[in-house]
């Protein structure tokens, strides 16, 4: 099992790590028995993804997920980020071995977490814009 | 702070040293005949691997006719476990009595024989990781055919009681083998002292290369063939020998099991100041036993972090471990010994092995306690595992 260079260098300094203060929406994904968590903190003005911040508890592939998707949707509009899938995320840290495609898996389900938060808080049906939230093949 | 490297994973490996290897290098390229030659470069061969069988016999008290040279110390478990449950599988015993923490050589052969029928009893371990005698005295059944316990476990370093195993085995009338693989070299280990039917040692966890073990077995216990072939190892491995090996391998025999007590106590100091030393991370735990503990052992629970981020980070600074976190493993679960020991799944995923030698100098301590509560703080400023211990207990603020 090797990481790609890509991989270590978001793992070695990962980007969006921290927490929002007031943050419009927050997801959690993962549990720690299985041994990954992510927490995803979005600010979110007019639609945008104005900021975004993590906290992971994991291995070297779910911290370097969670900092790959937290670049792929800073800036982007909620359309954007809810279409971003695991495997644009893979694809942007140059691969990801096998056994560590889950942590991709947990990586963008916790934006869709934290999206299905933002629109509960304001009282709209999120099932119909976010989806069904997939449970990790991974844990269960 | 300076960089530095640091090996701390000689549970796992070590490193060749310098006399095993000028020990070896004359047969790579001056004696290098096959030693089942009839001329002189073959039969010099020959005895110069008896010589090496005498050397490594003498380190474990017993006769060279009772040790068998093998590829790993897997072989050595495969090899005495598979072939007395075959053997005795055809006078009805069928049942096998192992521990739940042992060496997977050890515990998928066990698991293999289940499918083709075997019984196998799992012993637990206590909260410190050892092996009760007395739950092995009433596993064995009329059908047991063998009992194999590790003499050291490779994780958390705690040492069994082998000679109180040895001695309920021998009244029960059952085979006893034992792993040794982490234990010899560090422990002294006389086979008829402490009455060991079967004993598996391997080369490269002492200083010798990879790829050469040994198996002991108590002359008088049969022992199937495990390769066909020629003749080699009396007819039951076949195989040419691997002479530069075996010479190598006896060299380093004969450097471990050399004032042992002495040098251990040296690393056990060392050992102690580490374990001390990060124990002072709040919520962290040593998992195993201190005391009949392997002398390098070090084994630390570090709660709010998960291992193969630790180990990323600590190899960024240079230093080499392994965790018996799920991730380092590829599987979903963390380490079967820490869940064995009782550790909660979440713990058992930050758990951090250290494992020194002779060579792990003070200086290596130091930067060891230095770069790990580093890591270990950084890691949990990113962790929400961590973020929630604090919001429940405010005072662990680290």
């Amino acid at each position: 099992m090797q990481y790609s260079e890509k991989v270590m260098e978001h793992f070695a300094n990962p980007r969006n790590v921290g927490e929002i203060e007031n943050a419009d929406a927050i997801g959690e994904v993962g549990n720690a028995k299985c041994g990954d968590i992510m927490k995803m903190y979005l600010k979110i003005d007019n639609g945008i993804i104005s900021d975004v911040k993590f906290k992971t508890f994991g291995c070297g592939a779910a911290v370097a997920t969670s900092s790959m998707a937290t670049e792929l949707i800073k800036g982007k509009p909620i359309e954007d980020a809810l279409k971003l899938t695991n495997n644009a995320v893979v694809e942007a840290l140059d691969g990801l071995p096998a056994v560590k495609i889950h942590c991709s898996v947990l990586a963008e389900q916790a934006i869709k977490s934290a999206l299905w938060n933002y629109y509960e808080k304001q009282g709209i049906d999120p099932k119909p814009i976010v989806g069904e939230i997939g449970e990790c093949e991974h844990c269960h | 702070m300076e960089k530095k490297f640091v090996y701390a994973d000689n549970a796992a490996t070590t490193k060749v040293s310098k006399e095993v290897l000028d020990a070896m290098l004359p047969y790579f390229t001056e004696h290098y005949g096959n030693a089942s030659s009839i001329y002189e470069m073959g039969r010099y061969a020959q005895k110069c691997i008896e010589q090496a069988r005498e050397t490594i016999a003498n380190c474990i008290g017993c006769k060279p006719t009772e040790l068998f040279f093998t590829s790993c110390g897997s072989e050595s478990d495969n090899w005495a476990i598979k072939s007395t449950c075959e053997r005795l599988a055809l006078r009805g015993k069928k049942h096998i009595v192992t521990s739940v923490f042992e060496h997977h050589a050890v515990l998928h052969t066990c698991q293999a024989l289940e499918k083709q029928g075997f019984e196998v009893t799992y012993v637990p371990i206590d909260e410190f990781g050892y092996v009760n005698p007395q739950d092995v005295a009433d596993a064995i059944r009329e059908d047991t055919a063998i009992v194999s316990i590790m003499f050291a476990n490779n994780e958390i370093g705690t040492i069994q009681p082998i000679e109180e195993i040895a001695k309920i085995c021998k009244e029960k009338k059952v085979l006893f083998h034992t792993d040794a693989v982490q234990a010899i070299g560090h422990v002294d280990i006389n086979v008829k002292d402490l009455g060991i039917d079967m004993l598996s040692i391997s080369g490269h966890k002492i200083h010798a290369q990879k790829g050469i073990g040994a198996l002991y077995v108590k002359s008088g216990v049969p022992l199937l063939n495990f390769i066909h072939g020629g003749a080699q190892e009396r007819n039951k491995r076949a195989g040419t020998e691997n002479v530069p090996a075996i010479m190598g391998f006896a060299k380093a025999m004969e450097v471990a099991c050399t004032n042992i007590s002495e040098r251990m106590s040296k690393i056990t100091a060392k050992r102690n100041r580490l374990i001390d030393g990060l124990l002072t991370i709040p919520k962290s735990r040593l998992n195993g036993g201190r005391d009949n503990r392997l002398a390098g052992n070090c084994n630390v629970s570090i709660e709010g972090i998960e291992g193969e981020s630790l180990l990323l980070m600590l190899d960024h600074y240079g230093i080499c471990a392994s965790s018996g976190s799920a991730c380092t493993s590829g599987s979903l679960d963390p380490s079967h010994v820490l869940l064995a020991l009782g550790l909660k799944h979440e713990v058992a995923h930050g758990s951090l092995r250290l494992s020194i030698d002779d060579s792990t100098s003070d200086d290596d301590i130091d930067y060891i306690l230095e770069v790990v509560p580093k890591v270990v703080k950084r890691l949990r400023e990113m962790s929400p595992v961590w973020e929630d211990m604090v919001k429940a207990d405010p005072s662990l603020k680290y």
